[in-house]
């Protein structure tokens, strides 16, 4: 079972996932709050024809503001960024979000890895990190950066994925974790808020 | 790779002695993935200490040319974005067709897939016979590579698909001839293109051009600098001429942008 209790405010949520987390996704979406005081950063892997696809699906469900993820933007708290397919997307200092076209990382551009770790940096104890099904490695590293500046690493509970093997890496690997069920997350992240 | 083995401060060090000893400005890049390039690099090369990092990139003139094949991303595709590549064909060339000379720059050109392709359009809509491709980086090393037009045989299927996206009427086969693991592209197309060092952030504009393409290039500036980069562009553009940007770049904030027309759904706008 979760723990839900967290000392810090949250200053940005990032949800990085592979195979089989779109419908993770359809399931927390639509259970979100409206007025989040956090921005919300998605990293999914994709092929670069599916480009709008993703952004269009999420839109239709949730109470907040999805868009594709324009270089050069700044955060805005209540706002969801997509990363764009075939581009490593990455947070700046100023809450600005850059663009990145160089190799792809564990065969992956977007990569989880990139985002996390750059988000980690910038919003240290602030961030919470969430990792879904996947059936690579991407991400892990990632998370371990998360820990490292103080921010919070969840996954979701392996046994509850489609493709398990991306947060089984992970719980592996990265210490502290939150282990969690998809139909949980909804009501952990509305409770980010406080 | 451990994200922070180079702080902030020592990123600032090491650009600033990169503009001192070597004359190349990357402080206006965007700091989030210069940082990553470097600290990749630092990883890569199993560098021990930042000190001697700092001392190789200062004093080893051959570690400075990988650090800078390193640090500029070079990565690049021939006909990547193909709706791009069919907007060109269908819209903007046939306009360019008119005119009795088509110059056009090909700014950050990588390893020169994009001007390749460039030249095979304008091969076929007969044009590239009073057409010129001035394809330029900053990076000494990726021009050689594209003076060659020689590509990997592994990438010419995906690079026929995108051709035939494109709108490409031809056999994409005829273009290159295939010696062991490399297709090498037909002379014609490149005896119209001259390859040509010059740096965005330091260079001046050299020629007036009916079409600039730089694709993939400014993502990596800061804001201040893409739009120093645009007014680069500006004076180097005719009236009318156009200017193409990659997929998730825009001339949208810049204060010029009214005197340009953008072009239906593709990142190509028309000066007025
Ligand atoms: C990702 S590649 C883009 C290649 C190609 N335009 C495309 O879209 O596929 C970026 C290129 O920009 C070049 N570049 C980076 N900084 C530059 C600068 N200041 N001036 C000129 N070229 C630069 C790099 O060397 C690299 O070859």
């Amino acid at each position: 079972m979760a723990q839900t209790v967290i000392s810090t405010k949250c200053s940005a949520l990032v949800i990085g996932g592979s195979a089989g987390s779109l419908d993770v996704l359809l399931e927390i979406f639509p259970n979100l709050n409206e007025n989040l005081k956090f921005p919300i950063i998605i990293v999914v892997h994709r092929k670069a024809s599916n480009e709008s696809l993703l952004t269009d699906l999420l839109k239709h469900r949730t109470p907040l503001k999805v868009s594709e993820a324009d270089e050069k933007v700044l955060l805005k708290n209540g706002q969801v960024y997509i990363a764009p397919a075939d581009y490593h997307l990455l947070v700046e200092e100023d809450r600005s979000l850059s663009l990145d076209y160089s190799e792809k990382i564990n065969y992956s551009r977007p990569s989880i890895d990139v985002t996390f770790q750059s988000a980690a940096e910038v919003f240290k104890e602030g961030l919470v990190c969430v990792l879904l099904s996947g059936s690579n490695a991407d991400g892990v590293e990632g998370l371990k950066a998360v820990n490292k500046f103080g921010g919070t690493a969840v996954i979701q509970d392996p046994t509850t994925a489609m493709m398990p093997y991306m947060p089984q890496q992970a719980d592996l690997n990265v210490k502290p974790l939150l282990v969690m069920h998809s139909f949980e997350m909804a009501e952990y992240i509305n409770k980010l808020n406080n | 790779m451990v994200s922070d083995v180079i702080d902030n401060e020592q990123i600032e060090i090491l650009l600033n002695d990169v503009l001192e000893v070597h004359g190349y400005d990357f402080l206006e890049y965007s700091h989030a993935s210069i940082k990553r390039r470097i600290t990749r690099l630092y990883a890569l090369d199993s560098f021990v200490s930042f000190a001697e990092f700092r001392y190789t990139v200062r004093t080893d003139k051959q570690y400075f040319k990988r650090f800078l094949e390193e640090i500029t991303v070079n990565v690049t595709e021939m006909f990547r974005d193909p709706s791009f590549y069919r907007a060109l064909r269908n819209e903007v060339l046939p306009v360019l067709g008119t005119y009795p000379f088509i110059r056009i720059w090909v700014a950050g050109c990588s390893t020169g897939e994009e001007a390749y392709s460039l030249a095979i359009v304008l091969k076929e809509l007969n044009l590239l016979s009073k057409s010129l491709i001035y394809a330029t980086d900053i990076n000494p090393s990726v021009l050689d590579k594209a003076k060659k037009g020689m590509f990997p045989l592994t990438y010419l299927k995906q690079y026929s698909e995108n051709y035939f996206l494109a709108g490409g009427t031809k056999e994409f086969s005829s273009y290159y001839t295939a010696n062991y693991s490399l297709a090498k592209f037909d002379e014609s197309l490149n005896s119209k293109m001259i390859f040509s060092t010059h740096n965005l952030v330091s260079d001046h504009s050299f020629n007036e051009f009916q079409l600039i393409l730089c694709r993939n290039v400014l993502i990596y500036f800061d804001k201040d600098l893409q739009h120093k980069v645009f007014n680069l562009f500006d004076s180097s553009i005719e009236k009318l001429g156009y200017i193409a940007l990659g997929s998730k770049e825009s001339l949208e904030f810049w204060p010029k942008a009214k005197q340009y027309k953008r072009i239906k759904l593709e990142k190509i706008w028309r000066k007025l």
